[in-house]
């Protein structure tokens, strides 16, 4: 499926979340944060390139290891996502969702 | 109904039983619905006050005895030391499955929003004090504030 975002033709699931991270940039984030109802900050940023840092090197997200990252605690990555806060910031990220029950 | 569509708003769990794999059932669950962005609620009673009593939550048990899906005949499940041998086993496995122990489940579901109750009735019978649990714990109700709690279109409840 694909879809116009940020002026490009991206490439995604039915769920919405990117199927190429390749295809992500900074824009991307931005708009796909606008569609959750979100305005990032340097905050969210530092978040989101966590993720995308651990996408990257293949470790499965929870959100206990978020928890246990140093980056964000709990409670704040609800305030910064609030709303099935993984879930908004992985498809933010562009990144898949992860499949955590945790 | 028709306006929301079915759609989940607030789970409302009720844990009855202080058996370890009963509490993993209920956290998982509470903790399921906050990580979709559904409201959570979880009502302590009974043998589930265990679990967020501050002296017994970390030394839960799982059920060796009457529980068929343990393969372990009933006999051998009360044996000395067997509960607690399955109890280990357990947890390493859980371990393996990045799954927190009691005490850090209960700080996980605090920080993600997850509201938690203390039943009066079971309370009172066990003689716990407010102070004796889990500082998540907001408050001692009954079971009809608890209904009051539960109040709001897309609440379900979920007894453990």
């Amino acid at each position: 499926m694909e879809k116009i975002i940020a002026g490009k033709s991206i490439a995604i699931n039915e769920e919405g979340y990117l199927t190429d991270f390749k295809q992500w940039d900074k824009s991307i984030g931005e708009e796909l944060a606008a569609e959750a109802e979100i305005s990032l900050t340097p905050r969210h940023w530092e978040v989101l390139t966590y993720l995308q840092t651990e996408y990257k090197n293949e470790v499965p997200l929870s959100i206990r290891k978020i928890g246990k990252s140093g980056v964000v605690d709990i409670k704040e990555f609800y305030q910064l996502f609030p709303k099935a806060p993984l879930k908004t910031a992985t498809k933010i990220a562009g990144i898949p969702k992860p499949a955590s029950c945790i | 109904m028709s306006e929301n569509k079915g759609e989940i708003k607030k789970m409302m769990i009720i844990l009855s039983k202080g058996t370890l794999e009963n509490v993993y059932a209920a956290f998982v669950l509470a903790n399921g619905a906050r990580m979709e962005g559904i409201e959570a609620e979880m009502f302590f009673t009974f043998f589930g006050l265990e679990a967020v009593h501050k002296k017994k939550l970390t030394h839960l048990h799982v059920a060796t005895v009457g529980n068929p899906a343990m393969h372990i005949p009933t006999m051998l499940g009360g044996l000395p030391g067997v509960e607690a041998l399955a109890t280990t086993m357990m947890k390493k496995e859980m371990d393996k499955v990045d799954m927190p122990d009691v005490a850090e489940f209960l700080d996980i579901l605090s920080a993600s929003g997850v509201r938690m109750w203390a039943c009066k009735l079971a309370m009172d019978m066990f003689h716990y004090k407010k102070e004796d649990l889990f500082e998540g714990v907001e408050d001692v109700i009954t079971v009809g504030d608890f209904y009051k709690q539960s109040a709001g279109e897309g609440t379900h409840m979920l007894f453990i």
